[in-house]
């Protein structure tokens, strides 16, 4: 038994000991502390946010490890997040419930903008399974999409992160512009049923939490084990020196196209868990600010730290509703300070802080002597000599 | 077509054509001051909206101050001057405290200058007020000619459209002609020999920044003679600016004029026969699709890289 634990703990999944340190605490705070400390609404928000870190997570592969800066993973967020809003949506919208509108049985927006049926793309979220397929292959389709169209043509680093922006911002505009089939800038909102489960109570907010929680835990489970893979280190080299990997044989691309539809796929999954727990899904969502907010969470948690990313989005989050709700006025100018902080003097965020002074603490020291470090924390991605070079 | 007839479309395309033009000026005017940036340093300035809102507000002010001491009908050519004076030393300041040690980490630039954006968006917003404001535009401004009855074309337009061919020469005279050009080009050829030969590339760099926002600001002059100023305006163009200068090819400068003529103008004239959602989303979607196609621009440099 205590060989089998040993095994576990020493896989790469964990991460050995640290690894194993830094997911229990998480795990803790996620799991027991924050659902004992917070009442349901606050742990609801919690929760909203939590939704953000999917996307942050995905952050982390794809650019804290991979040097793909993505503008647009607000794309899949939001493409998620619709999928299960259309799906509830369709699910409130029975005929006897909407029986006051001109054509019952469809969307209220639909009929406030005279639609008389459905439109044909939404017959498949009528069903569950079809929905939930839809969240996962639609934005990773997406993702190959555009993946293969740049990364084939070697479009990297800024012209991918301008272009993955317009595409955010393409998409923002075409579901405001087209109200009648998307719900337009108010999104799709009164979302209160699945499979006549209600999703507003308190258990089911409870238990939409722990599925959330679970869900991220799958998603930093299955970077992890991407990161810690042969593909991890290649993707590693990528990030450092694109060319040389190119050289040694590699079809770089292929690589980049995949870790792209992977954190497609991640993000969509907090969409989809954000629309649960919400109950509303909305363009705001899926345009260019969210879109750079998300890199900042994963940005201030440290950008090649998958746990880091979580506590990043949770501290931004939290301050975001802490001073919007005391200090509106001062906001904007701490989010934004925090941005320039972060990039110019923690460029390894709340993990890199972490990795420096967790060591002077006795306790833990104990904790990290005779580790080797694992993937995730030696895998420093602002190296000194970049950033010290003239400071 | 669309049930109008054929005089309807020429007048329509002519008009709607003018009014892309507006939107082209002050497009060229922000891309212009990118092109410099990003296509010469390689630097992504989300904060550049930002620079425009400054000289849009400081053009608003100098034109409440020409109204109470009656200089209104001239105080533009002071609003220009003062507009760029003051986007460039903020943008000299903002390299000296931030830019100049990003160089390295181009896509970090993105991000710390995006947080500038928000300080500024909300210095804006704590100084002017969220309203929007405007500028009172002198009398000769106001009004349009009609060269045929159907045709109606404002004077504003063909004033800042005017504005932009001097900047654009400017820039023109300023990057190709100067010494101060040379040196800008020289650094961006090769750093390290630039500096080998006695340039200054550090200064260069704060120069070319400033100047790159110095130009935004005369684009915020411009622009408040066709729209009202918020705290928000500069996010409106960013996006846009940006496809500007991918779409031109990030160096060359005729590849700016022409894709800011191209994008304003197929915007312009597709918002009229489509809901203007739909014809900025086509628009973006051809920039993209050509981008995918030939992701070096337009009028690429011929460089081997």
């Amino acid at each position: 038994m205590n060989t089998m634990l040993k095994k576990i703990v020493s896989s790469n999944l964990i991460g050995g000991k640290q690894g194993a340190f830094g997911l229990a605490m998480l795990a803790a705070l996620i799991f027991i502390i924050l659902p004992v400390g917070v009442d349901i609404f606050r742990l609801n928000l919690v929760g909203k946010y939590l939704t953000y870190a999917f996307v942050a997570v995905s952050l982390v592969l794809l650019w804290g490890n991979g040097g793909i800066l993505s503008l647009g993973q607000g794309i899949f967020f939001g493409l998620g997040g619709y999928g299960m809003a259309m799906f509830m949506k369709l699910e409130a919208s029975d005929p006897i419930s909407t029986k006051i509108q001109t054509t019952p049985g469809i969307p209220d927006f639909m009929d406030w903008n005279q639609l008389t049926a459905i439109p044909w793309f939404w017959e498949p979220f009528n069903s569950l399974t079809l929905t939930i397929i839809a969240i996962l292959v639609i934005p990773a389709a997406f993702a190959y999409l555009i993946g293969f169209a740049m990364f084939k043509r070697r479009v990297g680093g800024v012209y991918f992160a301008i272009i993955t922006q317009a595409i955010a911002l393409i998409l923002s505009i075409l579901i405001v512009g087209q109200q009648g089939l998307t719900g337009g800038v108010n999104g799709i909102t009164d979302l209160k049923t699945v499979l006549g489960w209600d999703t507003r109570t308190d258990t089911a907010k409870y238990i939409l939490y722990y599925l959330n929680g679970i869900l991220l835990f799958g998603s930093i489970f299955l970077s992890r084990y991407i990161l810690s893979s042969k593909f991890g280190m290649l993707l590693l080299a990528m990030r450092d020196k694109e060319e040389r990997v190119r050289f040694s044989g590699y079809d770089v691309s292929d690589f980049k196209i995949f870790i792209f539809c992977v954190a497609a796929m991640i993000s969509a999954v907090g969409g989809a868990m954000f629309t649960l727990q919400v109950g509303f899904m909305s363009p705001s969502f899926v345009g260019i600010v969210p879109s750079i907010e998300m890199v900042i969470f994963a940005a201030v948690g440290g950008r090649a730290s998958l746990i880091g990313a979580v506590y990043g989005t949770l501290l931004v989050n939290y301050g975001k509703t802490f001073f919007s709700e005391t200090y509106p006025e001062l906001w904007l100018f701490l989010m934004g300070g925090l941005f320039m902080a972060v990039v110019m003097f923690f460029p390894n965020g709340i993990a890199g802080l972490w990795d420096k002074y967790a060591r002077k603490i006795k306790f833990l020291n104990k904790i990290y002597e005779d580790e080797k470090p694992v993937a995730e924390t030696s895998a420093t991605p602002v190296n000194a000599e970049e950033i010290g070079a003239k400071a | 077509m669309f049930g109008y007839s054929i005089a309807d479309i020429s007048n329509i395309v002519v008009m709607q054509g003018f009014s892309g033009l507006s939107m082209f000026t002050v497009l060229l005017l922000m891309a212009l001051g990118l092109a410099i940036i990003f296509g010469q340093m390689g630097v992504i300035n989300m904060a550049h909206g930002e620079f425009m809102a400054i000289g849009a507000y400081t053009t608003v002010m100098i034109s409440k101050v020409a109204v109470t001491y009656g200089f209104v009908s001239y105080y533009f050519v002071f609003a220009i001057l003062i507009a760029f004076i003051l986007a460039f030393a903020a943008g000299y300041f903002v390299e000296f405290i931030m830019i100049r040690h990003l160089y390295k980490r181009p896509l970090d630039t993105l991000l710390a200058t995006w947080g500038l954006s928000l300080v500024m968006q909300q210095i804006f917003r704590s100084t002017f007020g969220a309203k929007e404001v405007s500028a009172e535009l002198p009398e000769w401004m106001l009004g349009s000619f009609n060269p045929t009855p159907d045709i109606d074309i404002p004077i504003n337009g063909v004033f800042v459209m005017v504005l932009a061919m001097v900047v654009t020469a400017g820039v023109y005279l300023f990057m190709f002609r100067s010494r101060w050009g040379l040196r800008v080009r020289a650094t961006v050829q090769n750093r390290v020999m630039a500096g080998a030969v006695g340039i200054n590339t550090q200064k260069v760099d704060r120069v070319t920044f400033a100047l790159g926002c110095g130009i935004a600001g005369i684009a915020g002059a411009a622009f408040t003679t066709i729209a009202s100023t918020g705290p928000t305006t500069g996010t409106l163009y960013i996006v846009d600016s940006f496809m500007v200068v991918v779409f031109g090819g990030a160096a060359s400068l005729m590849g700016t004029i022409a894709s800011a003529f191209g994008i304003a103008q197929a915007q312009s004239i597709l918002q009229f026969f489509m809901s203007s959602s739909m014809g900025k989303v086509s628009t973006l979607l051809v920039i993209v699709g050509i981008l995918m196609l030939k992701p070096e621009g337009l009028f690429a440099s011929k460089l081997r890289k």
